[in-house]
């Protein structure tokens, strides 16, 4: 852990060219091989006629900015959610949020044939809160508050009971798998640029929102009891975090379906390099868990060519022994 | 009257409170009514003294084919899937002593379900669908010891084996839908739908091969019942009576699969029902292991026949698997349960 402010710059500074590097990489290499310099071209002077740029504006680009998006709102989704819960394994998916959103969304793809991406934004939202309720509800009720293993059995009861309703909305409806599974596995292609930036400022509101909230959250970490006597409020400072948990991991999955453990690992890592600080881990969540993201779904583009993996798979992969490394910890704090 | 059953022989001694026993054989009966009702309701009605003739052998052939062939065989292995799974659910509560460990949530169900998954769209055409309930059983096993091995630091507490356990699942879960998202779509929704867990067009054969499992579980289980007992009342208690706790978990967990996968194996991943049925089991009678043990297992097979009940006759012509009605009737009371025991 680095404790000088300019290591922590020199860190930022670091993690944005990773990212710049991680999003160039992403948009430039795939099934179809196109070098830097043009996926550089098709930004400063595009050509119509360029099959690489062609390329490079309608599929490569929207799919490198949703998993940016996605990943980079998991990670701070994550970030707040084991700061609220002062629990190191809260995270979207193990919090059941994910499932609870894929559920609304099948759920009403199907019955009611929603399509348009705004819709299911809200649907996401009611789920993601339902879900992510019910789990803080259950895992608060009992004696001694919120334990790790409580909240993440919550997590899990809950997460089978949304995943066996989305089971059972594709038997009743007959709806095909294909749309079901996109929402289940998760994926960041085939979004529609245009439909994608306008939802890009809640995203960003949501990370600013977290950023100016940050100091308070290190006054939150020291305990209710220490933050109310140094004058927060601490109701509020709860509520608001809760509202950007909902709108951070509901619009992941809104855009990119259910993506797990990028919201465990991230804010792990994140802390290792920097500490506890909140206002340069929520920042560098973002960066990385963008990056993270990125290069997840640049290696599931590889692994079974000329198919792709889907990314929630990819990132279950990295993250499930993440996760049995912390659980192994004894689901400590750090 | 005394409010205990007193019983003190060579053998065994217990006491237990008449109302356990009243509520113990009420379930029996309702038990049986939802057997008879599973058997006479579908998509032809017949009554109850239809059933218990043909059931005798003393009906006309026309009856008897539906009774004996198709009914009979679809609701045992209902009935047998729910006692398997209940059981398995109270086997794994007592041991993690949190009301929230159950077969699903643990991953047992997981690495059933990624085997069968990948037996489904690999191999499935070579072997034939005979071995299905082979590759289950063998997957719930290697869950298990992934479960054990990961969760080992010189010994195992009940918390690391509930977390490592969650990790493993949600492992096993990525390869599934993996495999499911890389086959081609009609076996991909095959796969899917054994997923979801169901007993439709179960045949006697199955519940043959079904049923010796369980003749070996149970008594297992019964066997133990004094050292679970023991454990629940936390490690050092236990040692201290001179239980081995760690080697007690360990029979306790496969002892929890034992029962789990084969019924996994042959209905698919029905879930909740592990969850459920051994928290019923506990508001009707005392909570000693040896009682709540064949309470489990009546709730567990009342619900599972319930749930596919509903699914043949709520949405005709089509047969919903039993799994989405398990789901359905199960996770709103587990959360009303939950609410009410804050445990």
């Amino acid at each position: 852990m680095y404790r000088y402010p300019v290591v922590k710059l020199g860190i930022l500074f670091l993690s944005l060219l990773c990212l710049v590097f991680a999003f160039l990489s992403s948009i430039a290499f795939g099934q179809y091989m196109i070098s830097f310099k043009q996926a550089g071209m098709a930004f400063i002077s595009f050509d119509p006629q360029s099959i690489d740029h062609v390329i490079i504006r309608t599929t490569r680009l929207s799919r490198a900015v949703v998993a940016c998006l996605v990943g980079a709102a998991l990670a701070v989704s994550g970030v707040l959610m084991q700061a609220l819960t002062r629990n190191p394994l809260a995270s979207p998916s193990i919090f059941g949020v994910n499932a609870g959103a894929v559920f609304t969304i099948v759920l009403f793809s199907t019955f009611f044939s929603v399509t348009s991406l705004n819709t299911f934004l809200w649907l996401a939202f009611i789920g993601a809160s339902v879900a992510g309720a019910l789990v803080y509800g259950l895992g608060s009720l009992g004696k001694d508050g919120l334990s790790p293993v409580r909240i993440v059995l919550s997590g899990a009861a809950i997460s089978a009971l949304f995943m066996a309703f989305t089971q059972g909305v594709l038997v009743i409806g007959q709806e095909g798998l294909d749309s079901v599974l996109f929402w289940v596995a998760g994926s960041v292609s085939g979004r529609d640029l245009a439909l994608v930036l306008p939802l890009t400022p809640l995203f960003v509101l949501g990370m600013v929102f977290a950023m100016i909230a940050a100091p308070h959250i290190n006054i939150l970490l020291s305990g209710d009891d220490v933050a109310k006597g140094l004058g927060q409020n601490t109701v509020v400072i709860k509520v608001v975090l809760s509202l950007l948990i909902i709108g951070l991991a509901g619009g992941s999955v809104a855009l990119g379906g259910s993506i797990g453990f990028i919201g465990l690992m991230v804010p792990h890592m994140v802390r290792s390099a920097v500490g506890y600080d909140h206002k340069w881990l929520i920042p560098l969540s973002a960066l990385w868990g963008a990056t993270l993201l990125l290069l997840a779904d640049l290696v599931s583009r590889f692994i079974i060519m000329p198919e792709e993996v889907p990314i929630g798979v990819t990132t279950a992969v990295l993250g499930a022994p993440f996760f049995l490394y912390l659980a192994r910890k004894g689901g400590r704090r750090g | 009257m005394d409010k205990l059953l007193r019983v003190r022989n060579r053998f065994m001694s217990f006491s237990v409170p008449w109302k356990s026993i009243f509520s113990m054989s009420m379930t029996l009966l309702v038990f049986l009514l939802v057997l008879m009702f599973s058997l006479s309701v579908g998509e032809e009605f017949i009554p109850f003294t239809q059933v218990i003739l043909a059931l005798s052998g003393h009906s006309d052939s026309k009856i008897q084919l539906v009774i004996e062939i198709l009914r009979l065989p679809r609701v045992l292995m209902a009935a047998m899937v729910g006692a398997a799974l209940a059981s398995s659910g109270l086997v794994l509560q007592s041991m993690i002593r949190n009301p929230l460990a159950s077969p699903d949530i643990i991953g047992i169900t997981g690495g059933a379900s990624a085997a069968a998954v990948c037996f489904l769209s690999f191999f499935a055409s070579a072997f034939g669908l005979v071995w299905l309930p082979f590759f289950a059983i063998v997957g719930a096993l290697l869950a298990a010891l992934l479960i054990y091995g990961l969760a080992w630091n010189s010994g195992v507490t009940p918390m690391r084996l509930v977390l490592v356990g969650i990790g493993v699942s949600s492992a096993m879960g990525a390869v599934t839908t993996f495999v499911i998202a890389a086959s081609p779509l009609a076996t991909s929704i095959t796969a899917y739908i054994w997923l979801t867990g169901s007993v439709y067009g179960a045949s006697w054969a199955d519940v043959k091969a079904l049923l010796p499992w369980l003749c070996v579980s149970w008594p297992l289980a019964f066997y133990l019942a004094r050292r679970v007992n023991t454990q629940e009342l936390g490690d050092h208690i236990a040692t201290g009576l001179g239980i081995s706790v760690q080697r007690l978990r360990v029979v306790v967990l496969f002892l929890s699969v034992l029962m789990a996968a084969p019924a996994i194996a042959y209905a698919g991943a029905v879930g909740f029902v592990g969850l459920i049925a051994p928290h019923i089991a506990r508001r009707l009678v005392i909570r000693s292991f040896a009682f709540l043990l064949p309470m489990s297992a009546f709730v567990g097979a009342c619900l599972v026949m319930l749930a596919d009940l509903c699914g043949r006759l709520l949405f005709q012509p089509l047969d919903v698997p039993a799994g989405v009605f398990v789901s359905a009737i199960g996770a709103p009371f587990f959360i009303y349960l939950l609410y009410r025991q804050r445990f």
